[in-house]
Order: C-alpha cells, then sequence, then structure tokens
C-alpha cells in the first residue's frame, strides 16, 4: 500500500485539489437537485488537509486497515465533501459522486456506513459523532492502539447537549488520542449561531472541560496540515480541541457567508458560475 | 430444550438483572471481547459485578456518569473497535431517552451494541410512573434491524444475554428489578426467532413474555379449574416473533390471549394480533397496560390494580373462549 502518511501534498497541491474537492460538492449537489453546499464548502478544507496533508493513515484498498487513523463526520450532513475526499483518496469512483441522493445510490444524503467504504459510522442526527469518537478511542486504548481518532463537528452542532457530556467524558477518560475539529463558520439554518442560540466561546468552553484547545484558520492549509499533525504527535492526556475559523459556502462568491446556501442546491445556471469562479481562483484544479 | 421450574426451583426468587453483570463476567471470561457502558445505576444494573469480576473486566466497563445519549454512542464507539458493547441504566432512560442514539446510531450503523436496560416495565415499583417504562418494547421492536428479548426469569435473563452477545448486530434485552420466581430450570435453551409451548392445551392460547410469563402459568391453572385448557407460549423473542408456532397453537385452540407488563400499544399483544390478522384470524384478547402510566406501589399490588395478574389472564382467557365458540 502507498502510506497515506508519507508523500504529502504541498500546501500548493493541497489548494488546487481543494479547488477541485469544491467543484465536485458543487456539481454533485446541483446533481442531485439538494444538499448542504454551505457547510461542506467551509469544511472542505479541513478534509483535505486530514486526508492529502500527510497527517490521517488510510489505505482506501483496505478500508478496514486496523491500524488506521478514524475520522468520524459528526456534522453528516456535509456528506458532499466527504464523498468528494473518499474519491479522490480512491475508496469509491469519481463518477459514482454523481449518483448522490439518487434511488439505489451508496451515497445517501447523510453518510450511511453499511454502504460506503471509508465512512467509519453513520452520521446525520447532530450531537451524536463525538460521543461516538470517545468511545472508539476508549476502544482503541483497550487494544493499545496508536491510531488517532478525528471527530469534525459544527460551531452550530455544539447547540445539542449530548456534545457536552461527550466533552465531560472525554476529558475524565484522559482521551489524548481524541481530536475534536470545530468547524466555526458561525451560521446555521435559521441564521447566525450567535443570534439562534449564542453557545459563546467553544474553545474556552472545551477548554475548562479540560481540553487542549488550539484555533486555527480553517482555510489556511498550512496552518491546518501543522496543527493536525501537532495534535496527532501529541502524547499528553487530555483531549483536544482545534477551532477552525471558516466561512459558510467558502470558495463561492454568492454563497459565502450566506445561510440561505445551508440546505439548496445551485440551479445548473449558479452551478456553473460557481464552478468558472472555482476554475479561476488559484490552482485551477479543474 | 426448555424445563419448566419445579415447586423448589420456582421458590427460588431473583431478579432477571441479578443475570446481567455476572453474565457479562462469564462472557469475558470465555474470551468475548465484552465491554459494558452504563450511566451512574451500575451497581442497580449491577454492571459492577461485571467490573469486579477481574481486573480486565474493570478497564473494560465505562460509567459516563448521568449521560444516557453519551452512554449509547460511546457504547456504539466501543463496538466499532471491534467490541460487543452492552449498555446499562433503567428502561425508561437507556432506551427512552436515548432513543434517538439507538435509532440513528446503533441500528443505522448496524452495530454490535446490546441495550439491556434494567428496572423495564411497573415492576419498579414504588418509584412510580416516572420509572415504569411500559412502552420500551414498543421503541425497540419498530426499529429495523433490533431484535428484542423479553425473558421471564432469571435463568432465561442468562440466555437471553449470551443470546444478545452471540448474536451480531443491534439486540435490546428487557430486564426487571423485582425478584420473581424462576418460571424455567437451569439449563433450559432459548434461541432468537423462537417462542416456547411450556404447556399444551386446546381450548385457548395465552401467549405472554418477561414476568407475565409466570402469571400466565397461574392462570391456565385457574382456567383448567374452570374446565378450559389453556396453552401457555412464551414469546421470549418478541422481535423477530415466531409466528409459525403462535399461529400453530392459535390455529388448534382458535381463539388468544397476550399478556405483557407493557402498554398494550405497540407491545407483544399487537406483534401476536399482526402475525394472526395476515395469516390465521381469530379472536384475540390483550392483557396490558392500557394507555396509563403506572403509579407507586408494590409490584403484587399493582399486578392486581392494572389487572395485569393470573385473574385478569384468566378471566380475558374465559371470555375470549366464549366469543370464539359462540357460548
Amino acid at each position: 500500500m502507498a502510506d497515506s502518511t508519507q508523500g504529502a501534498m504541498t500546501p500548493d497541491q493541497l489548494r488546487a485539489t481543494a479547488q477541485g474537492l469544491r467543484a465536485d460538492i458543487i456539481d454533485m449537489i446541483c446533481k442531485a437537485k439538494s444538499g448542504h453546499p454551505g457547510g461542506s464548502l467551509s469544511c472542505i478544507d479541513i478534509l483535505c488537509a486530514l486526508y492529502f496533508g500527510g497527517v490521517m493513515r488510510y489505505d482506501a484498498a483496505d478500508p478496514e486497515l486496523p491500524a488506521r487513523d478514524r475520522f468520524i463526520l459528526a456534522k453528516g450532513h456535509a456528506a458532499p465533501a466527504l464523498y468528494a475526499t473518499l474519491a479522490k483518496a480512491g475508496f469509491i469512483p469519481h463518477d459514482e459522486l454523481g449518483t448522490l441522493r439518487k434511488l439505489g445510490s451508496r451515497l445517501q444524503g447523510h453518510p450511511d456506513s453499511s454502504l460506503v467504504p471509508g465512512v467509519e459510522v453513520s452520521t446525520g442526527s447532530l450531537g451524536q459523532g463525538l460521543s461516538i469518537a470517545c468511545g472508539l478511542a476508549c476502544g482503541l486504548r483497550l487494544d493499545g492502539s496508536g491510531s488517532t481518532v478525528f471527530a469534525l463537528l459544527g460551531d452550530g452542532e455544539c447547540e445539542e447537549g449530548q456534545v457536552w457530556e461527550a466533552a465531560m467524558f472525554a476529558a475524565h477518560q484522559r482521551l489524548g488520542n481524541l481530536v475534536a475539529i470545530i468547524d466555526a463558520n458561525g451560521l446555521q439554518i435559521d441564521g447566525a449561531v450567535c443570534d439562534v442560540c449564542d453557545p459563546g466561546d467553544l474553545g474556552a468552553k472545551f477548554a475548562a472541560f479540560g481540553w487542549k484547545v488550539s484555533s486555527v484558520d480553517g482555510h489556511d492549509l498550512g496552518q491546518l496540515v501543522e496543527a493536525f499533525r501537532q495534535a496527532k504527535a501529541y502524547d499528553g492526556n487530555a483531549p483536544q480541541a482545534i477551532v477552525a475559523r471558516t466561512v459558510k459556502g467558502k470558495g463561492v462568491s454568492f454563497m459565502e457567508g450566506q445561510c440561505g446556501w445551508h440546505g439548496k442546491a445551485p440551479s445548473e445556471a449558479e452551478a456553473d458560475a460557481a464552478l468558472s469562479e472555482l476554475a479561476g481562483t488559484e490552482g485551477g484544479a479543474l | 430444550m426448555i424445563r419448566l421450574a419445579n415447586e423448589q426451583e420456582a421458590a427460588q426468587k431473583k431478579a432477571t438483572r441479578a443475570a446481567y453483570g455476572e453474565t457479562l463476567a462469564e462472557l469475558l471470561g470465555e474470551g468475548m471481547p465484552i465491554v459494558a457502558v452504563d450511566a451512574d445505576l451500575s451497581g442497580s444494573t449491577t454492571t459492577s459485578k461485571f467490573a469486579a469480576s477481574s481486573e480486565e473486566a474493570a478497564r473494560r466497563l465505562f460509567n459516563v456518569g448521568i449521560a444516557e445519549q453519551n452512554m449509547v454512542d460511546v457504547a456504539a464507539g466501543l463496538a466499532l473497535a471491534g467490541n460487543v458493547a452492552f449498555t446499562g441504566s433503567f428502561a425508561v432512560f437507556g432506551t427512552g431517552r436515548a432513543y434517538d442514539q439507538i435509532r440513528n446510531t446503533v441500528c443505522y450503523s448496524n452495530l454490535d451494541v446490546k441495550i439491556a436496560p434494567t428496572h423495564a416495565g411497573i415492576s419498579v415499583g414504588p418509584d412510580g410512573g416516572s420509572h415504569q417504562m411500559i412502552e420500551d418494547i414498543a421503541l425497540m421492536r419498530a426499529l429495523p434491524r433490533m431484535r428484542v428479548l423479553v425473558p421471564a426469569d432469571y435463568n432465561s435473563a442468562k440466555a437471553a444475554l449470551r443470546l444478545a452477545a452471540q448474536t451480531p448486530g443491534p439486540v435490546y434485552v428487557r430486564l426487571g428489578r423485582a425478584s420473581v420466581p424462576a418460571v424455567y430450570a437451569d439449563g433450559s435453551e432459548f434461541a432468537v426467532g423462537q417462542a416456547n409451548v411450556v404447556r399444551e392445551g386446546t381450548d385457548v392460547t395465552i401467549v405472554a413474555c418477561g414476568v407475565e410469563m409466570r402469571e400466565a402459568l397461574l392462570a391456565a391453572d385457574a382456567l383448567a379449574d374452570r374446565g378450559i385448557s389453556a396453552e401457555v407460549v412464551d414469546a421470549f423473542c418478541v422481535k423477530p416473533l415466531d409466528a409459525d408456532t403462535i399461529v400453530a397453537s392459535a390455529a388448534k385452540t382458535g381463539c388468544v390471549v397476550t399478556a405483557e407488563e407493557h402498554s398494550v400499544n405497540g407491545g407483544l399483544g399487537e406483534a401476536v394480533a399482526h402475525a394472526l390478522a395476515e395469516r390465521h384470524p381469530v379472536p384475540v384478547s390483550m392483557v396490558g397496560m392500557r394507555d396509563a402510566f403506572g403509579k407507586s406501589g408494590e409490584f403484587e399490588e399493582l399486578l392486581e390494580y392494572f389487572s395485569l395478574g393470573y385473574k385478569a389472564i384468566a378471566d380475558a382467557a374465559s371470555k375470549v373462549y366464549a366469543k370464539a365458540n359462540n357460548c
């Protein structure tokens, strides 16, 4: 197998790859005529850094590789971002992306682990992913595994009380092999997170629960890779939270910062405009 | 093969929950990768006995505190790491409060998580209606991929817990708080998807589960005194229901009474009625909680109060027999 932690892409290559994945996200949601572009675009740089920046160990030819690191998409509505990433990594054929949300497709509206290789667990009901990641981290530790568990949460998702049950448990269990990444795009369906029901300073809240907390620009691939590598190399026993400051809809100007694009598919004309814009930006992956 | 407990064995009263921790300890000792996750009730559920059984077991019990939603999903994560994960807490919280976690993570991902909370049904007694879970069977049997086991006594609870561990995917095991007489002799064998005819009869079929099995057998004795021959079937596995056995019995007797320590809405009675309606319609009468919450009281008092005891079953059987035979 090719070791995914070796031969990592350079930041320039990562940027180009992320633009290509953004184009995949727009294309697949347009074809599906429904889906969640805003939160997929805000987290795609995070996924790109984890999978192609030499951070996570995985083998697309052996999805069950025991020594793999685990990724859990707690914010399951960003399924298009995960599917585009898994296709790029070789878990599923790129052609299959066009089947998103269609009857008979493996690519359900929210990820179904019983159908898609590389999806560790089905998600879609918010607030559960961090708890699942805690259990997985406990299980890996029982087995003496050195693998790291990464969970990606939305900031709106942190309104779910269960997130804080998990935060308490992870610190109590000293899960140094657990990394929570918060895609802090500041928006949820009904408006700005701070207007709907403000969870306040998420980094401070995780720190108050006993987590080791850091903050990064969630669209700076160099910063993301460095933060994730450091988190993986950490040998202490506090769970780690990385608050990634992001922009919802990032990369498509008319979607950026607009909560209206949380769960709306672009029309063909809108998709064409988005794809042109993505092709014209640095990297020009298309 | 099953064998009913004799009088001496039946006098040994024990709660179904007493089987929990000790059976998990046995299974771990036999090499199964058992883990347990509880929510501040490890003494009540007896998962603390599992932890006390060995150093290895102590490492494999996770107490999440009073956080049942986290409990179920931590169990899901442990199952993803290759373990057979049992969850604890009381049935009202372990199924109701964590329903979405059981639905969307455990069942939807088809994980090796065994939901086995204790203190189900009205047998919780004095704690009252807030703690008497009477809709757990309905919640669990509605879930795709979930199997539902409702043991009648300590010996069948041990069997149910073993079957849950050995059956891949989600399983619900309904355990109770109250000490109840043994229905089965030690060593009786049970299977997923199998009901057991524990007493043969010709006039009416009583299909029961859980603590109502004891009441069903007493009802059969009372019916014999009235000249009615009752067949008693233990629906130990409510899902998948052994429709073949139940339909065959109904075809023989021509009428059915169901008995459950649970709401008649969505429980055993409706499962049996569903099977009979599709395959062999006969008059059915249901004994169970009638769209009401429980109340504080002693278990035996509550059986009487809510018409769940053997007299209520026998009366329902007499009536449904009369209806089926136009007398």
